[in-house]
């Protein structure tokens, strides 16, 4: 009889989830599924509210992501509208966009996935973690604390706040970029892009040491899909049409109108997850499995379109196929290019003479009784879809959380990793695996960066053992007391 | 989130304080003796309610942080529907979906709560930090008076405010 082994809480990452590794008699690895254990029921409790008001209760699904359901939200209500927004808008939503790419990308890779690969995967669970980094290697996490900061500034710039800035409405904007904070920004991105260059350079040195991972976390044939530009097929994050290609490089989607999405991907539930499983629906339930996010994004476009992303970009395709690289492992990889990317996009950004212009919101009525927004949040494309009655009021929403797309391929993921990291379980009693064969499975999840929260719960509690300090810095008590 | 926007404060916190549980570290058990939690988010299934109940017992200052624990805030939108199966068969049994099934694996999914709560009302609370998110201002002024042995003070819009 099968046993079931259940990691319980799955820790950095973000949001609420549990593997379960299932061991056939001999001990050895037969299944393993990633079960996302929160539910919120947004879809529901959205009926009947104005759709202007969805940009700021969608945000909620998220802390870490919030921006991408702002636009994607905003970008619905522009449809339903059916109005143009001004191109400053356009241009101030993307470096908002660009903004969240680089402090949801940065949090990842130095905050949470780091410590597995320069601490070492079986190194002390206690310290395996960001304040461990900040111990071992203090320079590396400033640097990559300081970083996300300037990631989550140009949104605090931009939008009045780091999380959830009520900014980004149907029409527009509300606020133009001031004088003041674009030569803030401007100032501040030669010392952030020196940053990422530095890690870069660091990560790549560290992949021939890291051959067992790429070649077993998540290194299977699938699809990939994202969006893309409509003029040359270049690497997107907030307009476009999407693009789907194979495991070989061929294009089956292209210049598809995100409106059209529906006819691309369908949705299956699973009894042991809250997260639902989309597919490519002109191959089917499973095996319609397509991957999302910072790889994907790599896979389907024909170039980034900045010179130093590019340069990066060749060297990254080297290590694939026919241009495609696999690995869920890589996803790290990408993630670091597009954190270049999103720099010197900025910069192009708040070079253009149209951006400090204060024409950045139209106003309209609804017009439509259907919208669509799309968005390649951090960690993928998503898709908010409202239908609205007479006066606005939302008569239906559905959502594709980025996530979620990659459901499929995260549950191959785990499932690969445990097949290869454990082994020959003895299975006299309870079975027990060591720790250390447990976090590279929790490590595959971690490649996708998930964002599983929303706002009910979200990143959960931060209890502390604290030490008192008086003012000149003597130990006075080892406990907090009321 | 807004936790990791005190920035570079972090490094300084990392040389005062353990953090011994916490979705950025990776220790699955919650410790006995904890000197300070911070709960976030309301209580929405049954994994919520267990694990407020295990911390409260294991902790000295339990702090309910943001609005969501404070308030319940946009969690408790379903509230008003009624039950939980509403909002579950709008999301899991639409007839569009392959498969619709409200998610039901017994030993791992949990079952929603009938009414989502603040976490005051299943467990005492010893501080309320309001903020959607609490900016990480905010909660740095509230780490610094906990690392001093006194209580915070929560006065004034920059303290208090929610949303």
């Amino acid at each position: 009889m099968s046993q079931r082994v259940v990691i319980d809480p799955v820790t950095r990452i973000e949001g609420h989830a549990k593997i379960s590794v299932f061991l056939d008699d001999d001990g050895q690895v037969s299944d393993a599924k990633f079960h996302v254990v929160e539910f919120r029921g947004f879809e529901k409790f959205c009926e009947g509210r104005p759709f202007g008001e969805m940009p700021g209760i969608t945000a909620r699904i998220c802390g870490i992501c919030p921006i991408s359901h702002i636009l994607a939200s905003a970008k619905t209500g522009d449809d339903i509208f059916g109005v143009q927004i001004p191109p400053t808008a356009e241009k101030l939503r993307r470096m908002m966009n660009l903004g969240q790419i680089t402090q949801s990308h940065a949090l990842s890779f130095f905050h949470l996935s780091s410590p597995d690969f320069l601490l070492g995967w079986d190194s002390d669970p206690a310290k395996r973690n960001v304040f461990g980094l900040i111990q071992a290697n203090p320079d590396l996490a400033r640097a990559g604390i300081r970083l996300r900061q300037f990631g989550q500034e140009v949104i605090e710039l931009l939008g009045g706040r780091k999380i959830h800035p009520a900014w980004a409405v149907p029409g527009g904007v509300r606020e133009p970029l001031s004088r003041e904070n674009h030569k803030y920004m401007l100032d501040r991105l030669p010392k952030e892009r020196e940053t990422i260059l530095m890690t870069l350079g660091l990560f790549k040195n560290m992949l021939d040491g890291l051959k067992e991972e790429v070649e077993n976390f998540g290194s299977f044939r699938s699809l990939y899909l994202g969006l893309v530009t409509r003029d040359g097929a270049q690497w997107e994050h907030h307009d476009g049409d999407l693009r789907v290609v194979d495991a070989d490089g061929n294009v089956l989607v292209d210049a598809l109108d995100p409106r059209r999405f529906n006819e691309i991907i369908g949705e299956a539930v699973e009894p042991h997850s809250y997260l639902k499983s989309p597919y490519y629906k002109p191959m089917g339930y499973p095996q319609g499995m397509y991957r999302v996010g910072p790889l994907a994004r790599l896979n389907v476009c024909t170039s980034i379109g900045t010179p130093l992303a590019d340069a990066e970009l060749a060297e990254f395709r080297a290590r694939g196929s026919n241009g495609i690289v696999q690995s869920s492992f890589m996803y790290h990889y990408a993630r670091l290019i597009e954190i270049l990317a999103a720099l010197e996009r900025i910069n192009i950004l708040l070079l253009d003479p149209e951006i400090l212009s204060t024409r950045v919101r139209v106003h309209g009525s609804v017009n439509k009784l259907r919208g669509v927004g799309v968005s390649e949040a951090p960690r993928g494309t998503l898709f908010h879809d409202y239908e609205v009655d007479e006066n606005g009021l939302i008569k239906k929403a559905n959502l594709i959380i980025a996530t979620g797309n990659n459901n499929i391929a995260m549950n191959r993921t785990v499932k690969q990793i445990a097949q290869h990291w454990i082994k020959d379980v003895p299975m006299n009693g309870k079975p027990q695996i060591k720790e250390g064969f447990l976090n590279p499975v929790e490590a595959g999840i971690r490649c996708y960066d998930p964002c599983l929260s929303c706002s009910t719960h979200a990143v959960g509690q931060m209890p502390m053992h604290v030490t008192m300090y008086d003012a000149a810095g003597n130990v006075v008590d080892e406990k907090v007391r009321n | 989130m807004s936790f990791l926007d005190m920035d570079e404060f972090l490094i300084d916190l990392a040389e005062k304080v353990e953090v011994v549980y916490s979705p950025v570290v990776d220790p699955k058990i919650y410790p006995a003796d904890v000197d300070v939690a911070f709960i976030e988010g309301a209580i929405a299934n049954t994994d919520n309610l267990e694990l407020a109940h295990k911390i409260r017992k294991n902790t000295k200052i339990v702090v309910s942080f943001g609005d969501c624990a404070v308030t319940a805030n946009v969690t408790g939108m379903r509230n008003p529907l009624g039950g939980p199966n509403i909002v579950l068969d709008r999301a899991y049994r639409d007839a569009r979906l392959l498969r619709p099934q409200i998610p039901h694996d017994d030993d791992i999914v949990p079952d929603l709560v009938e009414r989502v709560c603040p976490v005051h009302n299943v467990i005492k609370v010893d501080l309320f930090i309001p903020g959607c998110p609490p900016s990480a201002k905010r909660i740095r002024k509230v780490l610094e008076a906990l690392l001093a042995g006194k209580p915070p003070e929560m006065i004034g819009q920059e303290m208090l405010k929610f949303g």
